[in-house]
């Protein structure tokens, strides 16, 4: 029988007086009087009524709180309770479990469990209506159920009611042997809609098309017998475009080798090539991320993820599973990377957006507003990297409205890694036959089912809620611990790899074609509940795990310590060379597929593009009269204004590496670079920054990449990067991606990722695509609709510099200091900015070598919003005015496209006037401008000629900056 | 001369052991990141370190309250060492994560000797948001933890740090000079245009001792403010000294807090 522990609160409780702040939209907001939160903790296990008292002090704090069978406020209207539904991810009951265990020296079986929920009580005159509209802003469906209860209903059942949400699953597994021998008609279907169960549910779409389940089929009449439904769903996890990147990687046009081979890997080997002895690569493409040399000792390494469907359904979950995900690229890397520094960028719609958008054309599926999705998926980082102890050292924030259906969610990880322990090289690995498959940190259940296979269809009402998962950053941080910090040094294991998409499937499989085989025993993985059938054992997604490969002699040394940091490693199988994937279950082989048919069975999909034709309105003529009035409309702009809120909520000072961080100066403006110190002893230390211009996408993609590519650059040499030592990550977004306009914006940009990385010569080192971000749903009158995202592409830079005593920040730091334009501004409003690489590289190298001179007292990179957005970063950075002229700029261009039109190429410096001679002796070669001073008076004047353009304060330019987010 | 031993707490989601036994190390002293288990198990002795260090964390994801679960864990194993450890005259400090530790621990505020009873504790900041950015902080008291500072400047980043007491024992604090550590506007506030008390907590509290002063625990990360580059004034000082013809300075103050530490042992080792 279980029971039921409520905890309340004696003192004011700062979470209730947030929470209702939060609701203040609700029209009838004025009647809500105040909330109060109770915290429940079900118990689903036989416990004496003593150690239950002695459990409820273990879990409450006698300063301020009170606890209960029954704990509620004397006076209120409704009281609404919000928890799990059965089988998510509940942190709090684990560790509650946790400290009981080890108070009461007790064990928890299978078969007993601990849960716990939130009673919101509300105080004030609600109806019925208005309480399940509030009920609705606390809650998310998809993970979580909700029991609203009046007054006097609470009064007359005595509380609350006991609920237990136990995961009931059927134990008796059944294997399903899937018949292929169908029309191409039923063979398109089952591709699509997947396997279906007893009741004629489908499983979760296998997202195979008909080309490739003719192929499984033909490989099955040759071994003459049907596959089982797992051997089918394997196929589906590692030829899914999550995995295989099918686009990337076929043929397209006239490029036979498709355009990952023959546009980015081919760029950084030429790349590698032409630098010769000064190439710093060390790994590329092939590992969980890209590694560059950090110095003699060490390696650097990246990667940038991202997680969107998810993030659509549970932008919490989406987004935690994101960052603690993409963590486990850097325990991933080599032998394991220990993860220094996470990077963020989410793609979304203006918050107070609207559009109701429905998932079904019944209007039942509704999707979440657009509010909660950023609040949801910020929320869901601060979560994931602040418990890991990571420092969030650089993100952004992108707008526009087509971001409304699929928000981008972008996740980055760098890591850093010795090169050698002893004699082993720490960057590379290998299991061999024999070596046992360990699995180890958390324990699999239904979550995260299909969720692979999700990510390459679009988001309508058959995504599967399973999809969705919660991360659980403590047990990845004890996994993180024991393997980074211990047993990678201790030699306990050979090789190693994160599970992500796919699970067991696909990391298994993947690691095993190092010895070219495999066999597992699906029984022996350990669960969060029982009754898991063999195929979702496999597949599976739940967070937080990494297979790895384990010599058996080592095993118990690697055992005994996983036990003594309170990490779980299991032993699932065996690594063999028989060239197969084999798979048991209780003693019964379920699956036995060929390794070369399971990796490079699936058939070339050949590709053709078309030109595209999405390319918008010529740019209407814009005449500024108001210019005080214009700059402040600008920083008010989503995609400009200050985030504060954000940047501060992330931890950028954990680690203790923080240099350049992402608020600087006086003013605490938003840096678009940082730099901090993985190795606190070295003075070396590490720029990052990252770019994207969807907004150039469907006019020009093929500049759209160019000016990325550009931007990142340009950013990690604003603060003193060497041009020469930039390495560069990609994370195509794309849309639609079977349309062959798309694929045409695609090639451009690849083609553009070739000729301008080469140009620069900064090498790609890792990427990532996510091609199907589209929504396809219906509006709130039923009416079908589909929004795409605009084709994005997100480039990350990094770049080793060799002395962080020079680094430069964003803030004008002295009155009477010159400043300086750097770089041509040629671009009219409104038009995409083309360049030369070649010009700008001249530029960044003397730069960087004014920078190496202590020639330059602050940098900001010209980038969206044009130049008169970098002086007002500039100055507000450091509090200071400037009298600024742009006469002979460039005379060619109206005043509106000097200040306002995007370029690319060009910086915004401060330069001591005693330093002036040696300034532009270094800078000899390139376009140099002297735009004005910094002044003693704080205004920001910018003239043209004899006009006045502005005129106007820092502290308005301050407030404006920090207004559009000022509620967040 | 023998360097005087720090024992550094990891596990469970600490997070911050690696930073300060950096911050030892440098102050001269000989740090060992230490598991819990490991002390449970008896691999490891808190008898043979003379400083005991709870580092910032999120041990346990704050499930169930930031540090209580951690807390749990000590008093379920490690008591008797712990309590042994203060009467033999030890030092104990505790950052964030580690200071939340040591108030559901009651290691502090102890008033009276109370040792093991919760006094004190660190709500939800009054955004119930968690905050990174720099404080500045005054010297109150006289724990030998603090010993030739009257103030410093250290990041704090917490989301439960609102430092709370009800009135009496408040009055009892502030009466025996427990109060080591305040808020105040100093040179990083002013540059920086922001209030002192970040958190909201009680009269501007950041961290206290036990009555002992060798007991200390605070919310702010001073081994996050060891160099004089990790503090965001940074750019401008370096900027500043270039045009002065001056060097700036490699370190910052709060390494003193570590130096004292060490110091304190070293003393009584030459005696």
């Amino acid at each position: 029988m279980a029971v039921r522990i409520e905890i309340g609160s004696k003192i004011s409780d700062t979470r209730a007086v947030v929470k209702k702040a939060s609701l203040s939209d609700l029209v009838f907001f004025d009647k809500l009087e105040s909330l109060e939160l109770v915290d429940v903790h079900t118990i689903d296990k036989k416990i004496s009524e003593k150690d239950l008292r002695l459990v409820m002090v273990a879990l409450v704090s006698n300063v301020s709180q009170e606890v209960g069978i029954k704990v509620c406020p004397k006076e209120f209207s409704w009281a609404i309770e919000v928890g799990f539904l059965p089988g998510v991810t509940d942190n709090v009951a684990n560790t509650a479990k946790e400290i009981t265990e080890d108070l009461l020296k007790t064990k928890f079986e299978v078969n007993e469990g601990w849960y716990t929920s939130q009673i919101t009580f509300v105080i004030g005159n609600l109806s019925e209506n208005e309480i399940r509209e509030l009920s609705l802003r606390l809650y998310n469906p998809l993970i979580q159920r909700v029991l609203i209860k009046s007054y006097s209903q609470y009064q007359r059942d005595g509380g609350m009611d006991l609920v237990v949400p136990k995961v009931k699953l059927d134990d008796a597994f059944k294997i399903l042997n899937v018949d292929l021998e169908k029309s191409d008609d039923e063979l398109t279907v089952l591709g699509k809609v997947g396997i279906l169960d007893e009741n004629g549910l489908s499983r979760g779409p296998l997202a195979l098309d008909l080309t490739y389940m003719k192929a499984i089929r033909d490989y099955f009449r040759k071994e003459k017998r049907c596959p089982t439904d797992i051997e089918l769903e394997t196929i589906a996890q590692t030829w899914s475009e999550h995995c295989k990147h099918t686009i990337f990687a076929n043929k397209i046009d006239e490029l036979n080798k498709g355009l990952f081979k023959e546009h980015i890997k081919a760029a950084t080997e030429k790349i590698r090539k032409n630098k010769g002895k000064k190439d710093f690569c060390v790994s590329v493409f092939t590992d969980n991320s890209g590694a560059i040399d950090f110095d003699e000792e060490y390696l650097i390494t990246h990667k940038v993820e991202t997680h969107n469907s998810p993030s659509a359904l549970d932008p919490f979950g989406g987004s935690i599973t994101g960052i603690v995900g993409v963590n486990r690229d850097a325990m991933g890397f080599g032998m394991g990377a220990k993860p220094v520094a996470n990077v963020y960028g989410f793609c979304l719609t203006d918050p107070e957006d609207k559009t109701e958008l429905y998932r079904d054309a019944k209007l039942t599926q509704k999707m979440l507003s657009a509010d909660r999705i950023m609040s949801g998926v910020i929320a869901g980082v601060n979560s994931g990297g602040n418990q890991s102890g990571i420092p969030t050292d650089h993100g952004f924030l992108y707008f526009d409205k087509d971001y409304r259906g699929k928000p981008l969610v972008f996740c980055g990880t760098l890591g850093l890694i010795p090169r050698k322990f002893g004699k082993k090289k720490l960057y590379e690995k290998k299991a061999n036959p024999g070596d046992l498959i360990v699995m180890i940190g958390g324990r699999v259940g239904k979550d995260g089912i299909h969720g692979a296979t999700f990510s390459s269809e679009l988001l309508d009402s058959g995504s599967p809620a399973t999809a969705v998962q919660i991360g659980d950053p403590i047990t990845q941080k004890k996994m993180s611990d024991a393997l980074i910090k211990e047993a990678r040094d201790l030699g306990l294991y050979t090789s190693i790899t994160d599970d992500g998409a796919g699970g067991l499937s696909s990391s298994v499989a993947e690691m095993a074609k190092e010895t070219d085989g495999c066999i597992v025993e699906l029984d022996k993985v350990p669960l969060k509940y029982p009754g898991l059938e063999p195929w979702q054992i496999w597949i599976s997604e739940s967070q937080e795990r990494m297979t790895l490969a384990v010599e058996p002699k080592k095993w118990n040394e690697f055992k005994q310590l996983m036990e003594r940091r309170g990490v779980e490693a299991t032993v699932i199988g065996e690594f063999t060379d028989s060239g197969k994937c084999v798979g048991k279950f209780k003693g019964q082989t379920v699956m036995d597929l060929d390794m070369d048919f399971l990796h490079n069975g699936l058939p070339p999909r050949p590709m053709l593009t078309e030109k595209p034709d999405f390319g918008s309105d010529e740019p209407k003529k814009v005449k500024i009269s108001d210019w005080n009035k214009e700059i402040v409309k600008k920083l008010k702009d989503l995609n400009l204004t200050g985030f504060e809120f954000l940047s501060s909520q992330y931890d950028h000072e954990v680690q203790g590496g923080s240099v350049l961080k992402p608020l600087q100066g006086r003013g605490r403006v938003n840096s678009e670079t940082s730099v901090f110190r993985p190795v606190l002893i070295s003075k070396k230390a590490v720029a990052l920054s990252s770019s994207l211009y969807p907004e150039y996408s469907n006019k020009d993609a093929y500049w759209m990449t160019a000016c990325s590519i550009d931007t990142a650059i340009r950013n990690v040499v604003s603060v003193g990067a060497n041009p020469d030592k930039i390495a560069i990550l990609d994370n195509f977004c794309w849309c639609d991606s079977r349309n062959p306009k798309r694929l045409g914006q695609l090639k451009q940009a690849t083609q553009a990722a070739y000729d301008f990385s080469i140009d620069f010569g900064t090498p790609f080192i890792s990427g990532k695509d996510s091609m199907f971000n589209d929504f396809s749903g219906f509006d709130d009158k039923g009416k079908p609709l589909k929004i795409s995202v605009p084709p994005t592409l997100l480039i990350s830079s990094m770049s080793v510099i060799n002395d962080v005593n020079k680094v430069v920040s964003i803030d004008l730091k002295f009155s009477g200091d010159l400043i300086y334009v750097l770089g041509g501004l040629t671009n009219k409003l409104g038009n995409v900015p083309s360049f030369k690489a070649k010009v700008n590289l001249r530029l960044y190298r003397s730069v960087f070598k004014a920078i190496q001179k202590c020639l330059i007292s602050s940098s900001v990179s010209v980038g969206r919003g044009g130049l008169v957005m970098a002086l007002a970063k500039t100055v507000m950075a450091g509090m200071l005015g400037a009298d600024i002229n742009i006469d002979g700029l460039n005379n060619q261009l109206s005043t509106e496209d000097v200040l306002l039109a995007d370029n690319q190429g060009c910086l915004l410096v401060s330069v001591d006037p005693k330093k002036q001679k040696d300034f532009e002796e270094v800078m000899k070669g390139n376009k140099v401008f002297l735009l004005g001073r910094v002044s003693d008076k704080d205004d920001l004047n910018i003239r043209d000629g004899k006009k006045k353009l502005t005129e106007i304060t820092v502290d308005k330019l301050l407030k404006s900056y920090r207004s559009t987010f000022k509620n967040f | 001369m023998k360097k005087v031993k720090i024992l550094v707490f990891s596990g469970y989601g600490l997070n911050c052991e690696e930073e300060t036994k950096f911050a030892f190390d440098l102050a001269g002293g000989e740090a060992d990141i230490v598991h819990i288990n490991d002390l449970i198990k008896g691999i490891k002795k808190i008898d043979d370190y003379k400083i005991l260090a709870f580092p910032g964390g999120f041990s346990y994801g704050d499930d169930t309250g930031s540090g209580n679960a951690f807390a749990g864990k000590i008093r379920n194993h490690l008591w008797n060492d712990i309590k042994k450890f203060i009467d033999n005259g030890g030092l104990i400090i505790g950052i964030c994560n580690g200071f939340q530790i040591l108030t559901r621990l009651g290691l502090l505020p102890a008033l009276n000797g109370s040792y093991g009873k919760a006094q004190v504790e660190l709500l939800h900041n009054k955004t119930a948001r968690y905050v990174t950015r720099w404080v500045d902080l005054q010297v109150e008291n006289n724990s030998p933890w603090l010993k030739g500072l009257n103030g410093f400047s250290a990041a704090i980043a917490h989301g439960e740090g609102r430092f709370y007491a009800d009135e009496k024992v408040l009055s009892e604090i502030k009466k025996k000079k427990l109060v080591a550590l305040k808020y105040i506007k100093g040179e990083i506030c002013s540059y920086q245009n922001l209030e002192a008390n970040p958190n909201g907590a009680i009269d501007d509290i950041a961290g206290i001792t036990d009555e002992t002063g060798r007991v200390f625990g605070l919310m702010p990360h001073p081994e996050r403010a060891i160099f004089s580059s990790q503090s965001p004034i940074w750019s401008w000082l370096k900027e500043k000294s270039l045009r002065d013809g001056k060097k700036i300075p490699e370190y910052n103050l709060a390494l003193q807090i570590f130096k004292n530490a060490v110091k304190y042992f070293n003393k009584k080792l030459l005696k």
